[in-house]
This record gives structure tokens, C-alpha cells and sequence, in this order.
């Protein structure tokens, strides 16, 4: 069968899932929550709530902060105890209202039940307006608001929906495991986007998950949607890339400082497609979600797969665990090509969060970097066709301009450069930094043109 | 044989000296008029194009300074009153002397002030570090100990002291032409006058910059301000501003008196190059502020 994948680069890491046959569990709640109001992309969300104030599972303690903002919700029943300053797993301080948890009572209106709701019944506005009331965002990584994403500007339209479900990160298995145990939700939240969208859905899986692609395909027959297909992925990373998927699945270059939607597409990650079920069919806000426990160092026995309520302390899930395991050198949220080490266990968890990963020091510890020898690797192993080794040169350099010639702002940060790289440079660190100089550059140029416009109009 | 040794001689002279004729036309022809004591100031000038006045180098400096119609907008880091001087002579400008300057690094988090939390093992690159999170200590606002200082500056002003994990500023050779201060991602160093007066060298500063609530900053870093405010309330000069639970000296009107050195809980406060006797008096008394 004909297997698809994207043109330009990619790296082939071991895919490590050892966590795939964890069934997926239910974390019990811890004692206390303390819920970010910046676990999304754009403008931090605005507390409604204030100590004292008696909450239940669902309901809303936070408004958008702006139009790329979303609704935060809270996930337990209890009393909010604070709101307040409080350090993420980064060690950088932003607002968390503490809940403490008082059993477990959910808000009205919610459907709790297992039962499969497969008729849409609402118009497309509708369904706009309960995924932006229940705080839906894309949980492939980005958490960029999802209502904006499946809202095009006028003008613009998609002609294929594509779900994301490669899960091409080493290690983590959430996705696999939401794809196995519930893929007719996950079918039904695809057909709501597509209805929303009125277009064709592909969703687009490793071939490293067979068992999710039949479930998924048996699931699709079931329900009986015809515009709706599995694309079987090539097993290389960064396949779930949004640029990537969009190469694989339809052929088509996302060009520079364009949004997918430009190449007629939208991708969504699958746990997005079941939040997106779980928001219209059963209005059930997102405060749950799924992550891994995993590691090099962890005994099999200990992985797992947990379904948690958002904002539970790391540190209780790592306690429910049991423990952090010896020689554990590093651990990291999310899988780790592009997850972040976490430097704070009492940072809380956010919608964006799907592992907790235990490595070793042999697989994690950074070697000395040598001198670059111009081999290529890094430019071979760039899925966006860039030069790493020379963006790297630019940057120490302190040259923007060249930076922004060699197109440093479309890094995806995916860190095939690192990876590949047999001087251990870390060009990613680097290119990071570079991506950032550029994107400045570009702003600050656009907000001048912006008010020199403004001035003429005037 | 002899034959084309000369003819090649021959040829290559008159093609030279044609050469030579076109060359002398064009520079005549295409001189471009400039101003004759740009030359001259940039003489006098340093030299180090370390960018320090603002300018892109001396002979920017130079350049623009011929173009001024005074010296007020413009001083020399590097070259200082001195070399000040000898512009304002050339040009004939009258020229005010300037308190000397230098860089100081406001952040005591030595590794025995300031306990490890993690281990950083990524780029060793303060920019890196920084924007990948708030560093391998409690505390997110001081220096992240990478020494992208050391590597700005152009005169070896600074070191990374081994034993404190801090960079240290020379005074002797700092001349303050703030290319640190903008290499620095935490803005730790801030260029302040060298004394209270252009003569004298003791100075006064806060030499810490987080903005926690004090019992943070405390569990963070031993030697943290904790903007209790006492060294305020001790100032008779108003030079000292707690803004955001932090403690600032301003150091136009610090006269170095050196009162709130011994006011303050934490020992955040440094002075520089007094006489022993009148700041050692350390029995500060160790109470535990909870502000």
C-alpha cells in the first residue's frame, strides 16, 4: 500500500514506545489544583473567580484575555483558595487559581455518560460557539485556540481536514492509546470540524500503529462518513509536523510566512477531535486529557497511561507513579525531541501537557561541542529545507538581515538539526535564538509599515 | 632572447605608467570633499569602535561630532575626560567633564548565597539559557552565569569568577562603553558612576535585582533585597527608591555615607572601596524579615 510522507528531511530516532499496551487509567484527584491562566497560545486568560468562591468540575473560572484566548474551566468541584503568582515548569511565574478539592461534582448541562452521540445536530455556528465556550485547544502542542483555527479569514477556504494522529515523537503513546480505546468519538469530532470546514477529512497515522489505523478505519465504516479516510504515514519524524502533514497527506508546500490554511488545509491534533466531540456532543469542557509515563530508565511495570484532570501537580502524578525512578538524568514534559526539560516539579500540568519522561544520562546528557566540518547533515535532515549550520554562523555573526534571507523564521523547532549533528553543536539553541531575531525583524518592519499607513490616512 | 626581455619590460612600464596617470586623473576628478579635522579628531580618538557612545565607531563619532554644534549630546566612554579634552580643543567646543563610569554587576547569587535547584547542561549561552527558562537557581531575575559579558567586552574588563560563579568587572580597565550591559539578557549589569564625585572611587549600589516578595527572594538567595524598605527610611538624601520589593540607589545623589550598608538585613547592599573600619562593623543583627 502506498505509504505517504513529507519531501524534505526528517530523522528516523527509535520510536520507543514501550508505554503502547498501557490501557489507558484514571489519575485519582489530588487535594489540590492550581489551574495556569496561560495555557494557551495567545493572550493569557482573565480570572473570574475570587478566594472563597465555591466552583464545580466544568465550570468556568477564566474569560479570554483577547481574540486568540480561550475559556478556561475548572476541573474539579471544591473552594478557590487563591489567585495568585506561581511558577510553571520553566521556573517563569504566571496566574494559577488554587482549587481545593471538595468531591467531585460536576456543573449542569454536562453529559458525563460513555454513550456514542454520533448525530450532529448543530449548525455551524453553534458548533463554533460551544468548542471557543468549553476551551478548546489544539493539543498536538501549540494549544492555539481551536474555534480561531476552524474560523478562516473570509476569503479563505479549506478543502481537506486533516487529523493529526502520527504521534511521530518517540516515546509517548496518549494518542495511540485515545486511538485504540475511543476512535468513534474521535471519527465524530472529525466529522463536526469537517462540517464546520465543508470539506474532505484525512487522518493521517504511522504506520508504527496498526491497531489505531483498523480501529480507526472500522470505526469510520461504522459510522458510514464517506468523505472521511486513514492516510498510513511513513514512520519518520517530524511527520506530525503541521507543515509536514499537509506535504504527506495532500503533496502541497506551506510557503514562507504563510498559515496552512493558504495551502487550502487545517490540521488538527486527534486529542483535539475528541475534545471537540467531548465540547459539542456532551458539552463537556476540556479539563481532562490524556499523557504518558515513560522513560529509559522506568521498569515497565511503572508506565503508564493516564487520563488526569488539568492543572494536577506534576509531583502527584509522579508520586501516583511511584516515583521518579533511579538514574533518571533529565525529565521532560512532552516526548523528547521538542519536549522541555522540566526544571520545576511543582509546576502544575496545562492543557498542553501529554508525558512525563524519565531518560538517562547517557541518552540526555549534552556532549561537548565540537567544530562544525560543513558535512550537511543538518541541512540533509531540515524537513524545512534550511541550513542549519549556517543559520548558526549568522547568528553568532549577529546578522538579521541574513538570517532573514535564509528564512530562520520558518524553523519549526522540531530539532532534527541537533539530532543529527555529529559535532554535538547545538545548532537548535542557536537557531532558536536566530528565529526569534528574524521574527522581531519582520514584526517591527510590519508595525512601522502599519503606522506609516496609519500616518498617510490621516 | 634578450629582445623580449626588453620589449616585455618596456610594455609592462608604459602600461604602468598609463595606469598610474588614469589613477592620479580619478582621484582628482572623484575626490570626495571632507572636512579635514574629522582626520583629525578621529586621531585623537581611541580607537576601539566598541560602539560604546552610540555611535558605529570612532569615526562615526568623529564624523558626527564636526557635524554638532555643540558637544553636550556626545561623550567618549573609552577615552573619557581626556580625550574629551583634546576633541573639544580640536573643534573648539567647550566640553563638561564627566563623572567616570563603570560596569556593575548587581547580582550576589554566588553558589553559597544563591543554592542550585537543577543542572543546566544546554548551550553555554546566557541568551539560550535564559529564554529556555528561569536558570539552574530559585531565583529567575539574576545572572545566569553563562559570562556572555566576558565574551562583549573588548578591553578584558570582566572575568567569570570560578569560585562565586559570578562575572567580575576590573575597574582599572572597565571603561564603560556598556557592551556588557546589553550582551547581559537579565539586564544584571547597569552602568553607574564610579564615584560619588569625578575624583573620588567609593560607591554604593543595590546588588540585586529580583523583584520577588521577600520571603521568596530569601529562600531564593540569601543576599537578595527583600525591599524591606530599611535602607530607605535610613537615606538622608532620598537617594534610595524600593520599587516592585526592590531597593534602588541613585547615583547622582548617594554621597556613600554608607548607612544603609549597615542597615540592610541581607548584606545586598555593597559598598566599594572604602576604608575597612567604617563599613566591616558587620554585627548585623540576623533577624528573619518576613515583609
Amino acid at each position: 500500500m502506498n505509504k505517504l510522507s513529507f519531501r524534505i528531511g526528517g530523522v528516523h530516532p527509535a520510536d520507543n514506545k514501550f508505554s503502547r499496551e498501557r490501557s489507558i487509567e484514571t489519575l485519582p484527584l489530588p487535594k489540590t489544583v492550581y489551574v495556569s491562566m496561560a495555557q494557551h497560545l495567545g493572550a493569557p486568560a482573565k480570572p473570574v473567580v475570587a478566594p472563597g468562591d465555591k466552583v464545580k468540575a466544568g465550570q468556568v473560572i477564566a474569560e479570554p484575555g483577547g481574540f486568540i484566548s480561550a475559556f478556561v474551566h475548572s476541573p474539579v468541584s471544591g473552594t478557590v483558595k487563591s489567585v495568585s503568582m506561581r511558577n510553571d515548569l520553566a521556573g517563569r511565574p504566571a496566574t494559577h487559581v488554587e482549587i481545593a478539592v471538595e468531591g467531585d461534582e460536576w456543573a449542569e448541562g454536562i453529559d458525563l455518560s460513555d454513550t456514542l452521540v454520533s448525530e450532529i445536530r448543530d449548525d455551524r455556528q453553534t458548533i463554533l460557539d460551544k468548542i471557543k465556550a468549553c476551551g478548546v485547544v489544539g493539543l498536538g502542542g501549540a494549544t492555539f485556540p481551536t474555534h480561531v483555527k476552524l474560523n478562516p479569514a473570509p476569503g479563505k477556504k479549506a478543502d481537506c481536514l486533516i487529523i493529526n494522529g502520527a504521534e511521530c515523537e518517540p516515546y509517548l503513546t496518549c494518542d495511540y492509546r485515545i486511538m485504540v480505546e475511543r476512535p468513534r468519538e474521535i471519527v465524530v469530532g472529525a466529522a463536526i470540524m469537517q462540517k464546520v470546514l465543508g470539506c474532505r477529512c484525512v487522518i493521517g497515522v504511522e504506520e508504527n500503529k496498526p491497531e489505531a489505523i483498523a480501529a480507526l478505519r472500522s470505526a469510520i465504516s461504522e459510522l458510514g462518513y464517506r468523505d472521511m479516510e486513514v492516510g498510513v504515514l511513513k514512520m519518520c519524524y517530524p511527520q506530525g509536523g503541521e507543515k509536514q502533514l499537509i506535504d504527506s497527506v495532500l503533496r502541497r508546500q506551506v510557503k514562507s510566512g504563510c498559515l496552512p490554511i493558504d495551502a487550502g488545509a487545517v490540521v488538527q491534533n486527534v486529542a483535539t477531535a475528541l475534545a471537540v466531540y467531548e465540547a459539542v456532543q456532551k458539552n463537556k469542557p476540556l479539563v481532562s486529557k490524556v499523557m504518558t509515563v515513560t522513560g529509559n530508565c522506568l521498569p515497565a511495570d511503572r508506565m503508564h497511561n493516564y487520563r488526569f484532570r488539568i492543572g494536577t501537580p506534576l509531583s502527584f502524578i509522579i508520586e501516583q507513579a511511584g516515583g521518579v525512578p533511579e538514574g533518571a538524568a533529565k525529565i521532560i514534559s512532552g516526548g523528547p525531541m521538542m519536549g522541555k526539560a522540566i526544571s520545576n516539579l511543582d509546576a502544575c500540568t496545562v492543557k498542553g501537557s501529554s508525558s512525563i519522561l524519565y531518560l538517562d544520562a547517557e541518552s540526555t546528557k549534552r556532549k561537548p561541542a565540537g567544530n562544525c566540518i560543513r558535512c550537511g547533515k543538518c541541512s540533509d535532515a531540515c524537513p524545512m529545507g534550511l541550513e542549519p549550520f549556517l543559520l548558526n554562523r549568522l547568528y553568532k555573526a549577529g546578522d538579521i538581515e541574513g538570517l532573514e534571507k535564509n528564512a530562520a523564521q520558518d524553523c519549526i523547532e522540531c530539532g532534527c538539526c541537533l539530532y543529527s549533528c555529529p559535532a554535538n553543536i547545538p545548532l537548535l539553541d542557536n537557531v532558536r535564538q536566530a528565529k526569534a531575531q528574524a521574527l522581531g525583524a519582520i514584526r517591527a518592519r510590519a508595525a512601522a509599515a502599519k503606522a506609516a499607513a496609519e500616518a498617510t490616512k490621516k | 632572447m634578450s629582445n623580449i626581455v626588453i620589449l616585455t619590460v618596456v610594455i609592462l612600464t608604459v602600461v604602468a605608467v598609463l595606469l598610474a596617470l588614469i589613477l592620479f586623473w580619478v582621484s582628482k576628478k572623484f575626490r570626495v570633499e571632507e572636512d579635514p579635522r574629522i582626520d583629525e579628531v578621529e586621531k585623537v580618538m581611541p580607537g576601539a569602535n566598541c560602539g560604546g557612545c552610540g555611535f558605529a565607531g570612532c569615526r562615526a563619532f568623529a564624523e558626527a561630532a564636526v557635524k554638532a554644534p555643540n558637544l553636550d549630546s556626545q561623550f567618549c566612554p573609552v577615552g573619557g575626560n581626556e580625550t574629551m579634552k583634546k576633541v573639544a580643543a580640536i573643534l573648539g567646543y567647550e566640553v563638561k567633564e564627566q563623572a567616570p563610569r563603570l560596569a556593575v554587576v548587581r547580582c550576589n547569587g554566588s553558589c553559597e548565597n544563591r543554592p542550585r535547584t537543577n543542572i543546566y547542561d544546554g548551550s553555554m549561552s546566557c541568551k539560550v539559557k535564559a529564554a529556555l527558562y528561569s536558570g539552574d537557581t530559585g531565583c529567575q531575575y539574576g545572572c545566569v552565569g553563562c559570562g556572555d559579558c566576558v565574551a562583549a567586552c573588548q578591553f578584558g574588563a570582566i572575568s567569570m569568577d570560578p569560585s562565586t560563579g559570578l562575572p567580575v568587572v576590573d575597574e582599572s580597565k572597565c571603561t564603560a562603553c556598556g557592551a556588557c550591559a546589553k550582551a547581559c539578557p537579565k539586564g544584571v549589569i547597569e552602568i553607574r558612576n564610579m564615584g560619588t564625585t569625578p575624583r573620588n572611587r567609593r560607591r554604593v549600589y543595590v546588588s540585586c535585582i529580583n523583584k520577588d516578595k521577600g520571603g521568596v527572594a530569601r529562600k531564593a538567595c540569601a543576599a537578595a533585597c527583600i525591599g524591606c524598605g530599611k535602607c530607605a527610611k535610613v537615606c538622608k538624601f532620598g537617594a534610595i527608591t524600593i520599587e516592585n520589593n526592590l531597593s534602588y540607589i541613585d547615583f547622582t545623589k548617594c554621597v556613600a555615607c554608607g548607612q544603609c550598608v549597615l542597615e540592610c538585613p541581607t548584606g545586598a547592599i555593597h559598598a566599594v572601596n572604602f576604608t575597612p573600619k567604617k563599613v566591616q562593623p558587620s554585627p548585623v543583627k540576623k533577624e528573619e524579615t518576613n515583609e
